[in-house]
């Protein structure tokens, strides 16, 4: 229980601290944020690691390895495609 | 000591996450920003892989390392081959695969427990559930959304019978089976029935949603894969999933309610009001249209742009379509060494993503200050000589204003009826996304130019030139 209250505390404040700092970003940065967020998202990657690794069945070494080549596309793919956008907007 | 290493590393991850969205604020310091949040990626999983038992050697690390590679590839080959067009289909599937990796993440973690001997705490196993439902709705939503915006599956709402009750009945049903897997940990069976139906779940919600709704729903699936990622944090414990994905979830909501305001309608009205379902009748385009819509030569445009002072260019997903955008910037350029000045006005949801236009344009080499927000460009309407409409229609239809009973009554539009000519690109009077007709099309200041986007661009310049 104690240890739920605490997450939760987190989980809230992590709450405020997005909408705080998302709503300053300009419309025209709108697409580049959607794809370096769901990069972020990504990060599943590292429960997915702990899975694959730990290898206690055969059962959740797949779904672990699985999990860790779907979210590895998620974070590669995010932050590369992110990355080719913000560098067409910062040229001249 | 490792543990508290490792988790003092995921703070430091915690707070370049954070620092990320924080510097996507102004273009200048974006890049920067992006690759702040890579390092703050990698961090995470090098300290996770200082987590595990050394002792195992090879076999443990193997596994990890092949998933890494694999997913490196196909991420990579996926970024560096997307063209801008296509990023919304992009975006969408990325999407999809976190939510699928906090799905089976968050069951694995449960089938872990279990082999150890161990029930997972009430806890532990009300974020199972989150993550399986809300993963399996974003990797099967995220499919269909791909499937739409490449054109593999019909962009239009598919509607039948009882859809809606079906949704309701399958969300209750999974939030059912998730209190009884709460109750009794051990049958995992309930896991695969719960993903099982939400896999239903997502397919059904989705493809009940039309091609230009599309914005709201990649928005919304954004969020829910961030809100996957944090229900996984909530299963192993982890505050930095849980900030990360908090942060994601929060973007994606905000960037919803945008979309949605942008559009007047509430997010109920997007996912479950199946607008774009209905067709326009022929009747009430001839009402509209009958006799009053002029098409122009591409000599009779240029030689109104040829005057011009103040050209401002309105791009919709037409644009996107014909792959426009580099011609409408050699006429833009063209305009603006003939002595004019050239503004791009964008609407919040013109496109198929927030921001689509922006990136399109940026890829075309055009300043970001010449591109202006809907609120920023509407008083300048007035002064405009000329604007061109390219590929937008529902965006600029004034109905928007005068008509309460329209679909689209109060919606903002760009107000580029007040210009003294609306030059229109077009391939036909076909109906926009709303499916009603667009008076300005029939107003008397505005002139039609029917054709490919691109082609007409091409014409446009090729007699602006002769003119000179």
């Amino acid at each position: 229980m104690e240890v739920l209250a605490i997450t939760l505390t987190v989980f809230v404040l992590a709450m405020f601290v997005g909408f705080e700092v998302i709503t300053k970003v300009p419309p025209t940065l709108h697409t580049p944020l959607t794809s370096g967020s769901n990069a972020v998202s990504g990060i599943t990657l590292v429960g997915a690691i702990l899975s694959a690794g730990l290898q206690l069945t055969t059962l959740t070494t797949v779904l672990g390895f699985l999990a860790v080549v779907f979210a590895t596309i998620n974070v590669v793919g995010g932050f590369l495609v992110t990355h080719r956008m913000l560098r067409m907007f910062k040229k001249k | 000591m490792r543990l508290a290493l490792v988790n003092l590393a995921y703070l430091v991850a915690s707070v370049l996450f954070i620092l990320t969205f924080k510097g996507l604020s102004h273009p200048r310091t974006a890049v920067r920003a992006n690759l702040t949040g890579s390092v703050g990626m990698l961090i995470a999983v090098v300290a996770t892989l200082l987590l595990l038992d050394w002792g195992q050697g090879v076999q443990v690390y193997g596994v990890i390392l092949a998933g890494l590679v694999v997913g490196s590839l196909i991420g990579a080959l996926l970024a560096l081959r997307i063209r801008m067009t296509a990023m919304p289909q992009m975006v969408a599937l990325l999407n999809g695969f976190g939510g699928a990796a906090s799905t089976l993440v968050a069951g694995a973690a449960l089938l872990e427990e279990l082999a150890q001997g161990r029930l997972p705490s009430t806890q532990s196993t009300v974020a199972t559930v989150a993550a399986g439902i809300i993963g399996a709705v974003t990797f099967w939503g995220s499919l269909v959304a791909f499937a739409k915006l490449q054109e593999i599956m019909p962009g239009r709402p598919l509607l039948f019978r009882g859809q809606q009750a079906l949704n309701v009945a399958l969300l209750a049903a999974s939030l059912l089976l998730g209190a009884w897997l709460v109750a009794a940990p051990q049958a995992t069976w309930l896991y695969v029935l719960i993903v099982a139906l939400c896999t239903v779940l997502g397919i059904t919600s989705v493809i009940a949603i039309g091609g230009a709704d599309m914005p709201v729903v990649i928005c919304l699936l954004n969020s829910y894969s961030g809100l996957a990622a944090c229900a996984t944090g909530f299963v192993l414990d982890n505050n930095m999933l849980i900030i990360a994905g908090s942060l994601v979830g929060a973007s994606g909501l905000i960037l919803s309610r945008i979309m949605c305001r942008a559009m007047n309608r509430s997010l109920g009205n997007v996912l479950f009001g199946g607008v774009g379902a209905a067709v326009v009748t022929g009747a009430a385009a001839d009402a509209v249209y009958a006799g009053r819509v002029k098409a122009a030569s591409a000599e009779e445009l240029a030689m109104i742009l040829e005057s011009a002072r103040r050209v401002v260019i309105v791009p919709g997903y037409g644009m996107a379509v014909s792959q426009a955008q580099h011609a409408v910037r050699d006429l833009a350029n063209l305009l603006e060494s003939r002595g004019a000045e050239v503004e791009f006005g964008v609407h919040p949801v013109a496109g198929r993503m927030p921001g689509h236009m922006n990136v399109l344009l940026a890829e075309a080499d055009i300043p970001y200050e010449k591109v202006r927000e809907m609120d920023a460009i509407n008083p300048s309407f007035a002064q405009t000589d000329a604007v061109i409409v390219i590929g937008a229609n529902d965006v600029v239809n004034p109905v928007a204003r005068t008509d309460p009973k329209s679909p689209i009554a109060g919606m903002p539009i760009l107000d580029v009826d007040k210009a003294r000519t609306v030059i229109v690109i077009k391939r036909s009077l076909s109906p926009g996304f709303a499916g009603i007709p667009n008076p300005l099309f029939a107003a008397d200041n505005t002139l039609m130019y029917f054709a490919d986007g691109k082609k007409a661009v091409l014409d446009l310049m090729d007699a602006l030139k002769q003119a000179a």
